[in-house]
């Protein structure tokens, strides 16, 4: 990795754990990736794949239900080594986190404004006029129209796209570098989703702020993000650039969603889908976890696992016959 | 954005009469609130309303029925039982109060802290929780009240051990609801403290069914009162407390049954009144936006 030094996050072997019942659930199986200043990447994958748990490992929110393994650098720092209370500095100011659900990822009992200033005060130095004025200011900035008057507005006075604005105003207060975003817009409804995805994208580009955007829809990856990641049954199985990828997908699970997005298809077609299911984590396959589910697969799946591996510029799969994968791509 | 400000503007913010006020101006609740203002008023002004000195022995109006004179009769040493149930009002409200509120500040801090740190403590909570639940109430204080001894402090003190659990318990149950909500997550990743989450964020979400369970605790309370005061292990004769005075009207239960009867009615009303209001309280504080 020779940009190592531009890279602001880290991800290194992350593996997360749950015990359940005398057996061991791997819900992230050593992935690795980085993140650099002011990109967006796209975490890509089905229901189940540990998108959101990655997520929920970086920030240190999953190690209350499992164990979390692996590096987390952070400007160079490992944060999986450090206590709660020593993240709380990172939290909130040089982290954030948005979530999916903009129904409840706001205190029903405390004003919009509270709960901007809370931020505030929790990662600055600014006092009770400042604090306000910046309030109306961050409002202001995720297009929250007459944002002085609705500082004293409870969240229930907001629709769900309007949450999720302030929700974003909150998690941007203390101008972090790098924002987590958990499945953002799948709640909303489309015409929303879009707005707030346009608005994530400004932001991050006048705030030079990195973005890590899980997501299971393809469409939105290929709108805003700049690289995506591809995760299958707690692995990654495709990163890279979302120029290569969606064009040049060489791995068959990513050539297998590009496949099922509807795209110029007379009406009345059977949509495409990719056979099977995702296995479930108690039951994963000795080999590769997509290989029961393939058309590409020979003996070989079954039994390794095949290991990600970089097959061009800033382009890795996992996936033993990457060659053959290849020669599906469409024109 | 223009549209949008006028548009805004020629709404009206808000509806005439709030649904939280329509909801108190229901019988239920009205009734409940009277009820318990008077009795928060007898209880702290008894001199002004009771007709009598409730200690005063007069031994030419013995077991007097019900009359003009004394409308509640008598009993057998000649105290007015209007006087001296007025008088109970204090002690038994001031029951209400104390033998339930350090319970519930107990309980709702320990209940907060074992469920959002868990846990072996949470374990152990557990534990605790069922060795206490297990015993019978009234015994497990009874067998508290025996120890320490007698009398009203004492019987706090007893009831304050046993009743923690309850509170905790349920403070436990409602701030775990409350943690699978993503507000909960979201002040963690926001880098707020353990403390701020928990009673700043969580627990006024969480507070609403236990402030329901504290109102119909204090007519329990009241109840347990006056049953350890009737077993004479709460208040201690001659004060006048409700227990106490249906204790000393049970050897005259067939020729003088308004000596029992009319503190048992005081016990009733109040009960209903705490009940009544506690029921209204569980509408009004449903969290906004959930009706």
């Amino acid at each position: 990795m020779s940009n190592q030094q531009k890279s602001l996050l880290q991800v290194r072997d992350l593996t997360t754990t749950f015990h359940s019942k005398g057996r061991v659930l791997r819900a992230v199986d050593g992935i690795s990736f980085d993140v650099r200043a002011g990109e967006v990447l796209g975490l890509v994958g089905e229901s189940g794949s540990g998108k959101s748990i990655t997520l929920r490992s970086i920030i240190g929110l999953a190690r209350d239900y499992g164990t979390v393994e692996g590096k987390v650098y952070w400007k160079g720092e490992d944060l999986l080594s450090r206590t709660e209370a020593q993240l709380r500095s990172i939290r909130g100011s040089q982290i954030s986190m948005i979530f999916q659900e903009p129904m409840t990822s706001l205190n029903p009992l405390l004003t919009v404004g509270l709960q901007i200033e809370e931020n505030l005060k929790a990662h600055t130095e600014l006092e009770r006029a400042a604090r306000k004025a910046r309030a109306i200011e961050l409002l202001d900035m995720v297009g929250i129209p007459s944002a002085a008057s609705r500082l004293k507005d409870f969240p229930h006075q907001f629709s769900g796209g309007m949450r999720q604005r302030v929700m974003i105003a909150i998690a941007l207060a203390s101008n972090p570098k790098l924002l987590l975003a958990d499945e953002p817009t799948t709640a909303l409804d489309v015409t929303i989703q879009d707005q707030i995805l346009q608005l994530l994208l400004s932001l991050a580009k006048d705030l030079n702020m990195a973005i890590v955007l899980v997501t299971h829809d393809l469409g939105v990856v290929a709108q805003t993000c700049d690289r995506v990641a591809v995760m299958y049954a707690g692995r990654l199985v495709e990163t890279g650039s979302v120029r290569d990828v969606l064009k040049r997908p060489q791995h068959p699970y990513t050539l297998g969603l590009l496949k099922s997005v509807p795209e110029n298809i007379p009406p009345r077609t059977p949509l495409y889908s990719v056979p099977g299911t995702p296995p479930a984590l108690d039951a994963l396959p000795q080999g590769c976890a997509f290989a029961p589910r393939c058309m590409k697969a020979e003996d070989v799946c079954m039994k390794t696992k095949p290991p990600l591996s970089v097959i061009g510029e800033g382009i890795s799969s996992a996936c033993h016959f990457l060659e053959v994968a290849r020669e599906e791509v469409p024109a | 954005m223009t549209q949008l400000d006028t548009l805004q503007a020629t709404t009206p913010q808000k509806p005439k009469l709030h649904p939280r006020v329509k909801a108190l101006l229901r019988p239920g609740f009205l009734l409940g609130f009277f009820i318990l203002s008077s009795s928060i008023i007898l209880a702290v002004f008894p001199g002004a309303f009771a007709p009598y000195d409730p200690n005063a022995f007069d031994f030419t109006a013995i077991k007097q029925p019900p009359s003009w004179a004394h409308p509640f009769g008598t009993d057998n040493l000649g105290r007015d039982t209007l006087s001296r149930v007025i008088w109970a009002y204090q002690v038994d409200m001031q029951i209400a109060f104390f033998a339930t509120f350090f319970a519930m500040v107990i309980g709702v801090i320990v209940g907060s802290l074992v469920a959002y740190h868990g846990g072996i403590a949470d374990v152990l909570f557990g534990r605790v929780v069922d060795v206490t639940i297990t015993f019978p109430f009234l015994v497990l204080v009874i067998a508290v009240v025996a120890v320490l001894g007698p009398g009203l402090n004492n019987m706090y003190v007893a009831v304050t051990l046993v009743q923690w659990v309850y509170y905790a318990r349920l403070t436990r149950a409602e701030i775990m609801t409350q943690m699978t909500n993503d507000y909960a997550s979201a002040g963690r990743v926001m880098g707020y403290s353990s403390p701020r989450i928990i009673f700043r964020h969580l627990l006024p979400n969480a507070m609403t069914p236990l402030i329901t369970f504290w109102m119909t605790d204090m007519a329990l309370a009241i109840l347990l009162g006056s049953s350890l005061g009737y077993l004479g292990l709460g208040a201690q004769p001659p004060q006048a407390e409700w227990g106490v005075l249906i204790a000393e009207g049970r050897n005259f239960i067939t020729t003088a049954w308004w000596m029992s009867l009319m503190p048992g009615i005081a016990i009733v009303l109040t009960g209903l009144g705490f009940s009544l209001v506690g029921d209204s309280l569980a509408d009004v504080l449903r969290p906004r936006g959930a009706s």
